[in-house]
């Protein structure tokens, strides 16, 4: 192994390789901003320029930094402007989008660097020392297993649901479940529920959805209820905005959270069919349930463990997939099926042999992870302040410019202009939830795990001719309990707690 | 919507200005000059995909042959490419320089009444490429031959799952089913596992949860040299240079061939000299070496039809596919 780094750290280190790197990182970050060009775009676009190159490591570098930088840059919209642009950013926004409005969006960003290279430097290690072992973790999962992942997924929606809210995030639990059923689904032939409408024989795209559930209600809710945003973050605040500091305090609790996404993001990310997305919710899931009650009361309102979690775990995720990616040749994600595309281009096959074969490769992608992940704090933690700064910009000027940002980001991917309806209509609905009080993360969250639960649950009933999966495969039956936990030991102890304020003896 | 519209005419009135100029350019009496200047590439799916590849692979080799002055691409998708194709239809006046990429799932889906129109409703310009499919099975699989594979079968259909990525009824399923129904089993007994994309469906053969898998011969050519899975058989009449290990299903004795291509659309009001300069312009690509470093760097096999062979083409396995979608309910 330390002969292969070697090569590796020899390969990445030249001038071009380096340059590849940093300017991978730079474009991906930048274009990663924009809602609605994700990591799978940017690098389909970049594909031909890496081609030219026609040096498979530097192309490879030249795409891995892309793809890092994107991830990273995604957030920034998240946390800013309530407009996540890649499902594995939507955990990011329930805290990093509250600590924004509450002025404090150069810390958010600065936790969001700081975790993302955690989480991703931790992955590469993991990758580096366990990735030839790990290539027979990512096949342990069948559908039935994948079908109980999804479960536990959304078990974790309790999270979310706040005090006294169950009920409502139950309702938009299942809103956003139906919603995932409008189309062709992955295993039936005819389209259900789209009214005859074409646009929505593909079914509602994610993109548009999370736009109309969470950055035109926000946009909304600036423009209708004026008194509020008074006293949020643009007012008056304008040093803190910029501020990044983190006390010692602060390091200390988010320390721990970051060490454990790390690893439990990275084997969630090693699974072909979870990725970042699942990885961040049950990241985010798993810290509020072991947080101190007090902290539990401060996700979902600006906790600093709630952004943290999330963002750790989707990276370390996405090097995670990185495992059944480069040893079994599997994509377990849009974008790195684009990257296998691009791989065979170049004319390496991935599978076991690639590290036999080709070890200069296999290295000079691991050594690229470490420098990337340098290269992207480096960058990003000079320019934290100047991109906070927008949210000094005026309200006038500031809400149009969202505004702008979230119908873009609706129509750019699919160049179709009934989308922009589609947005517009639903946003309408979403404010009006909004100003009730329903929750809409669960909603997004539904739409987001409804398609996956429902096509690995067929697949499995298909396999199995009826239930019987779930007690013929013990890991199939112990996820299945462990989501059952997630959703009643919170609520039993929420209710001790409340006995116990109560002043009533309890046991 | 509107305002879209307006600007799309207004776009549409200069593309079609070029397109004017561009026609006497076509005279060889230009010599080196491109045959054309520009050609406006929809592509029904997002970036990435197949046809994304296919689209930007073809427009940059006739570009950089110096066939064509310049290629746009335009990715639109939706309506698992059905919202492309009215769009083309709709805005039929104004799209005369573009031309849309589609493959096999555009016969399958008319066939079953998901898109309303069917390649009837464009203009044909040509296959240009395909690839065919192959049935695969683990490396460490008992199953060796097609003749174990069938033999697993007929012992136990339901034991013997057999996935894809794609739908009931879509190519992947219904290559199996050809397969079965060739070697003279009832292709309604085949247990197909649909997954939602081919890795996912990789993922499931390697894991086990599946006993063979359905795909494209490139995607398996790519999984044999990794040394993961076994190829059974390849739909093409004899063995393909690619991978001439890979038997043919004819050879084993199965009479079943199959290619999944992509070509080119334009648009329904397209006159016959205007598509006839997209068929030469596309016809004298595969002459150049810039089209064989696209084509060999994709591992795309060259499979033209143009103009009337293309219709034919489409409409031999319009009828094939439909006869088998038939037979398992689909229709």
């Amino acid at each position: 192994m330390l002969e292969g780094l070697m090569i590796g750290l020899s390969t990445a280190f030249s001038v071009t390789n380096v340059l590849m790197v940093i300017g991978g990182c730079l474009i991906g970050t930048f274009v990663g901003m924009l809602p609605g060009l994700g990591p799978m775009s940017i690098i389909a676009i970049m594909i031909p320029v890496a081609i030219t190159i026609g040096d498979p490591s530097a192309a490879l570098i030249l795409l891995a930094g892309v793809y890092y930088g994107a991830i990273f840059g995604g957030s920034t919209s998240s946390i800013l402007i309530n407009a996540p642009g890649v499902a594995g950013t939507v955990a990011s926004s329930f805290d990093g989008y509250p600590m924004a409005r509450a002025g404090k969006a150069g810390k958010a960003l600065t936790i969001a660097a700081i975790a993302s290279f955690a989480g991703g430097t931790v992955g590469v290690v993991l990758l580096m020392i366990f990735a030839p072992m790990l290539s027979s973790v990512a096949l342990l999962f069948h559908s039935a297993e994948y079908f109980a992942l999804m479960v536990v997924g959304l078990s974790a929606i309790a999270a979310f649901a706040g005090t006294g809210n169950v009920a409502k995030a139950v309702l938009m639990t299942l809103l956003g479940l139906i919603m995932a059923t409008v189309g062709e689904g992955a295993l039936y032939n005819l389209p259900r529920f789209t009214m005859g409408l074409m646009d929505l024989q593909s079914g509602f795209s994610f993109i548009t959805l999370a736009m109309a559930m969470f950055a035109l209600p926000e946009a909304m809710y600036l423009v209708l209820n004026p008194a509020r945003s008074e006293t949020g973050g643009e007012g008056g605040k304008q040093g803190e905005i910029k501020d990044l500091r983190i006390s010692r305090a602060e390091a200390r609790s988010i320390a721990p959270v970051i060490g454990r996404q790390s690893i439990q993001g990275f084997f969630i990310g090693v699974l072909p069919g979870a990725g970042a997305t699942i990885a961040s919710f049950l990241g985010y899931a798993v810290e509020r349930n072991i947080a101190t009650h007090e902290e539990q009361q401060e996700f979902g309102k600006g906790s600093i463990k709630g952004l943290a979690a999330p963002e750790t775990a989707n990276n370390a995720a996405c090097t995670g997939s990185f495992v059944p990616l480069l040893t079994l040749g599997i994509p377990g994600s849009g974008t790195t099926a684009i990257l296998l595309g691009a791989l065979i281009a170049l004319n390496v096959t991935p599978g076991p042999r690639l590290m036999v074969d080709d070890p200069q490769i296999f290295w000079a992608v691991i050594v690229s992870m470490y420098i990337g992940n340098l290269v992207l704090l480096v960058l990003n933690l000079p320019l934290i302040p100047y991109i906070a700064k927008i949210l000094a910009v005026p309200r006038t000027f500031l809400i149009p410019f969202i505004l702008f940002f979230t119908l873009m980001g609706a129509y750019i991917g699919q160049n179709n202009a009934t989308e922009l309806l589609i947005l517009v209509g639903l946003g309408l609905i979403a404010t009006i939830l909004r100003f009730a009080d329903y929750p809409l993360a669960p909603l997004l969250i539904g739409f987001i795990l409804g398609s996956m639960l429902e096509d690995n649950f067929s697949r499995a009933m298909q396999l199995y001719n009826g239930l019987g999966f779930i007690l013929e495969r013990p890991m199939t039956l112990g996820l299945l309990v462990l989501a059952a936990l997630l959703v009643v030991v919170p609520s039993y102890r929420a209710r001790r707690a409340r006995l116990r304020a109560e002043g009533v003896a309890d046991d | 919507m509107m305002k879209s519209t307006l600007t799309r005419r207004a776009f549409a009135a200069a593309a079609a200005a070029v397109m004017g100029f561009a026609t006497p350019a076509l005279a060889d009496s230009h010599g080196g000059g491109p045959m054309m200047d520009s050609i406006h590439f929809l592509i029904p799916g997002g970036a990435g995909g197949g046809w994304d590849g296919t689209a930007r692979g073809t427009g940059e080799a006739l570009t950089e042959a110096g066939l064509v002055g310049s290629a746009s691409f335009e990715n639109m998708s939706g309506g698992g490419g059905g919202v492309a194709i009215r769009y083309m239809i709709d805005n039929s006046e104004s799209q005369h320089g573009t031309i849309m990429v589609n493959s096999t799932p555009i016969v399958i889906r008319s066939l079953t009444g998901v898109f309303p129109q069917s390649f009837r409703d464009l203009t044909l310009i040509a296959g240009t490429i395909g690839d065919y499919a192959a049935l695969v099975v683990n490396t460490d699989s008992d199953i060796e031959t097609m003749d174990d594979l069938l033999e697993a079968f007929r012992a136990d259909p339901n034991g013997t799952a057999i996935g894809g990525g794609s739908v009931p009824g879509g190519m992947d399923h219904l290559v199996a089913a050809m397969v079965m129904e060739a070697a003279g089993e009832d292709p309604l007994e085949v247990s197909y596992i649909p997954y939602d994309a081919g890795g996912a469906a990789m993922a499931g053969l390697l894991s086990g949860e599946i006993v063979a898998l359905s795909t494209g011969f490139s995607e398996a050519i790519d999984l044999a040299n990794a040394g993961e899975v076994r190829i059974l058989g390849v739909t093409a009449s004899e063995r393909v240079a690619a991978y001439e290990d890979a038997p043919t299903m004819v050879e084993q004795g199965i009479d079943v061939e199959f290619v999944n291509w992509r070509g080119f659309f334009g648009a329904p009001t397209l006159s016959d000299e205007e598509a006839q300069a997209y068929r030469d312009v596309l016809a004298a690509m595969y002459e150049t070496d810039a089209w064989e470093e696209v084509r060999a760097r994709n591992g795309w096999v060259n499979i033209h039809n143009s103009g009337d062979e293309f219709r034919a083409f489409l409409e031999a396995q319009e009828e094939a596919l439909g006869t088998l979608m038939r037979t398992l309910g689909f229709l």
